[in-house]
């Protein structure tokens, strides 16, 4: 049982983190075409923030804040009463809708629909121009070869 | 004394009209859209997030066209919107060795494991204007290689086995925030960060170049400069557990100093550590110099004097809103001031030359 | 209790509502003693809407709350997590307070702020059974003559009032109504 949920956990967990990351544009023509959006009710209408960014002093030592970015987050219940949360970077309410409803979804029967017509091919193109820019760097990959030492 | 002024309202709607209208210029040019300032523009979409501390390029780059082009104002735009966002909260420390590096190099270490990758990088062109752009930019396209897929490790790591540069120590300590407490000195390091990040690029780049030439010198080289992606990670209370948020693009610069040694620490290499939003590689180099030079007391060093090391004057101007609000300021109406001074410098003279006169006449 | 239910009863329009609900907690703060409506959240019980509303106005992530007494229950802790993002805390570090009157004794345990930055106080919500305009004689600014306010605790409140500068400021609430005191206010027993 707690297996069960720590794995749910982390598929939940590496979903949202997909919606919030995917360009809006690739998100929404994914959802639109998925379907006719089930009817819920908010629980929290989507609202723009504020987040502050931590990073760690020399990379591993003591906190520092380093600047905010924004997010937008809501939460929607379903009639079935299953609960979903949306948190996505920017300023798009509607993207904050469509994720928060693919994640109410995603704890439902539709599961495997969702899974196949939005999530697969978002984290499909999300992989892709990853992997477009490590290429690119990978190109720009150097060696130098020390010619001559200094003596100084 | 400030003494409030009526009128001009009409004078005023006019100028900003014509603001406008200027911004846009000649009609007959195509106008920039927020699109193509964000794509082609995109250093200074950076700067304006880094230094008006807000990661959003869209928002920068609005800012950036209605400021026409003026990025301190279009940093003050990004700022007083930030402050009319609600705080959602803070996150994860990031973690800036699970990078996806579109650049990583090293001054000091030739062989670095995971490799020198110059990514899309101003270095080794000629600084020749190009002449094509001015007629057509076309569509460039870069070659790619087989892409590298694990994560690349800090090179600083893989001193630390050796114990010859200091370590930085892993805390879970909240650090204090700038935005909401108002500063006090002497300060603390995560706060010396959060205003050098933000703090304005040309100040940042002359204190470190000062460092450079011999007030406080250190000797700096970049152990390491990374450029690229990171996830941003926060613990969302109604779920229990985190979940990234979104990514953001940081520029990562660590230096490794010559160190030889103070009453308290032995002989070796100390770090200055730069983090910045966006591609902001002179910035990022600029302020682990800075952090390096404010790290004396620290360190066990002497204080040179140096304005390098002089924390509460680094920081009480590195912020170039602050500075500008009250440079600015003395521009705006001050009639009634200038009336008393102009009344006292004649009242001042008037005595002085009584003064004088008496005596020329007595000759 | 249902996820539904943790996660409801929030503001259903939250500028709006939140900017009528800061108007009127500014009102009573600007004029001790002046009873008003203030609603729009559903808190669980037993928080009231009053201070249930004022709390989803007043908080987030950078305020630190603490419950006092019958009110620390984890509905209301869940409640207002979501809602606010406002982190819990104990009585001596917390920026607002919320409890009935004898849940918040004693008085003196709670941040009055310090001559450099005197706003670094607590601000206390106090559970009422009711409001009414009889009671304690209060002046001072925002007050043109004298008002009246039932008061809890006059001694206590006078105590306070006399650490001015310093010192504490209080909401009352009951059901959908809230009432303010602010440090500032003279008190005096009724005659």
């Amino acid at each position: 049982m707690t297996e069960l949920s720590e794995i749910n956990t982390e598929a939940r967990r590496a979903r949202m983190g997909l919606l919030a990351r995917a360009p809006e544009d690739a998100l929404m023509a994914l959802w639109q075409k998925y379907a006719t959006p089930p009817r819920f009710e908010w629980l929290r209408r989507p609202e723009i923030g504020g987040v502050m960014v931590r990073g760690r002093a020399g990379a591993t030592g003591a906190p520092f804040n380093l600047g905010e970015m924004t997010v937008t987050r809501c939460s929607v219940v379903l009639e079935d009463g299953t609960v979903g949360h949306g948190y996505v970077q920017g300023r798009s309410k509607p993207k904050s809708e469509a994720a928060a409803l693919i994640d109410a979804l995603m704890q439902t029967a539709a599961a495997d629909e969702v899974r196949a017509q939005v999530i697969a091919p978002l984290s499909e193109r999300v992989q892709a121009d990853h992997t477009r820019r490590a290429a690119k760097a990978a190109a720009t990959k150097v060696e130098f070869f020390t010619l001559v030492r200094g003596e100084d | 004394m400030y003494v409030a002024v009526k009128g001009g309202e009409k004078a005023i709607e006019n100028a900003h009209a014509w603001l406008a209208e200027e911004r846009r210029g000649a009609p007959d040019v195509a106008e920039l859209s927020v699109a193509q300032i964000r794509e082609q523009l995109s250093l200074s979409v950076n700067r304006v997030m880094a230094e008006g501390s807000l990661y959003d390029p869209d928002l920068a780059a609005l800012a950036i066209k209605q400021a026409r082009g003026d990025l301190i104002e279009a940093i003050f735009l990004i700022r007083a919107y930030r402050t009319t966002l609600p705080r959602f909260g803070y996150t994860n420390p990031v973690a800036t060795g699970n990078m996806a590096c579109d650049r990583r190099i090293s001054a000091t270490f030739k062989d670095a494991p995971g490799g020198q990758v110059l990514g899309p990088t101003f270095d080794y062109t000629h600084r020749l204007l190009n002449f094509k752009l001015a007629a057509e930019g076309g569509d460039p396209i870069a070659p790619e290689a087989a892409p590298r897929t694990e994560p690349t490790p800090h090179i600083t790591e893989f001193l630390k086995g050796e114990d010859i540069i200091q370590d930085e120590p892993t805390s879970d300590e909240t650090p204090g925030d700038l935005t909401r407490e108002p500063m006090e000195f002497p300060s603390t390091r995560p706060l010396r960060l959060q205003s050098l990040t933000r703090g304005d690029e040309g100040f940042v780049l002359g204190m470190a170049y000062s460092t450079q030439r011999g007030y406080a010198r250190n000797h700096a080289f970049v152990g390491e400069l990374r450029i690229g992606k990171v996830a941003v990670e926060m613990d969302i209370t109604e779920l229990g557990f985190a979940i990234e948020i979104g990514e953001v693009e940081l520029t990562e610069c660590e230096t490794v100093n010559q160190f030889k040694g103070s009453k308290t620490e032995p002989p070796q290499f100390t770090r200055g550590y730069g983090l910045v939003f966006g591609q902001s590689e002179r910035k990022s180099i600029a302020m682990a110099l800075v952090d390096r030079a404010l790290r004396w007391e620290e360190l066990g060093e002497d204080n040179l004097g140096a304005p390098a090391q002089d924390e509460e004057f680094v920081l009480s101007h590195a912020d170039n809103i602050q500075a500008t609000g009250f440079l600015e300021h003395i521009k705006l109406p001050h009639y009634v001031d200038f009336q008393s001074e102009l009344e006292l410098v004649r009242k001042l003279r008037r005595e002085a030359e009584e003064r004088i006169t008496p005596k020329e006449a007595a000759e | 209790m249902t996820a539904q239910a943790q996660f409801s009863g929030g503001f259903d329009n939250a500028p709006v509502q939140s900017s009528h609900a800061f108007r009127a907690a500014m009102n009573v703060m600007a004029r001790p003693g002046e009873i008003r409506t203030l609603a729009g959240a559903q808190p669980p019980a037993p928080l009231s809407v009053a201070a249930g509303t004022l709390l989803l106005t007043l908080c987030d992530p950078d305020t630190k709350v603490c419950l006092a007494g019958e009110l620390d229950t984890d509905a209301v802790r869940r409640w207002l997590t979501f809602h606010t993002g406002a982190p819990f805390t104990d009585a001596a570090q917390a920026d607002f307070v919320v409890g009935a009157w004898q849940a918040l004794l004693p008085i003196g345990q709670y941040r009055i702020g310090t001559a450099e930055y005197p706003d670094r106080s607590a601000t206390l919500i106090v559970e009422c059974d009711g409001l009414s305009a009889q009671g304690a004689q209060l002046s001072g600014p925002g007050i043109r003559d004298t008002a009246r306010l039932s008061l809890p605790d006059i001694p206590a409140l006078q105590a306070n009032a006399a650490l001015y500068p310093l010192g504490c400021d209080f909401f009352f609430t009951s059901g959908a109504t809230v009432a303010a005191l602010p440090r500032s206010t003279q008190i005096s027993a009724e005659v």
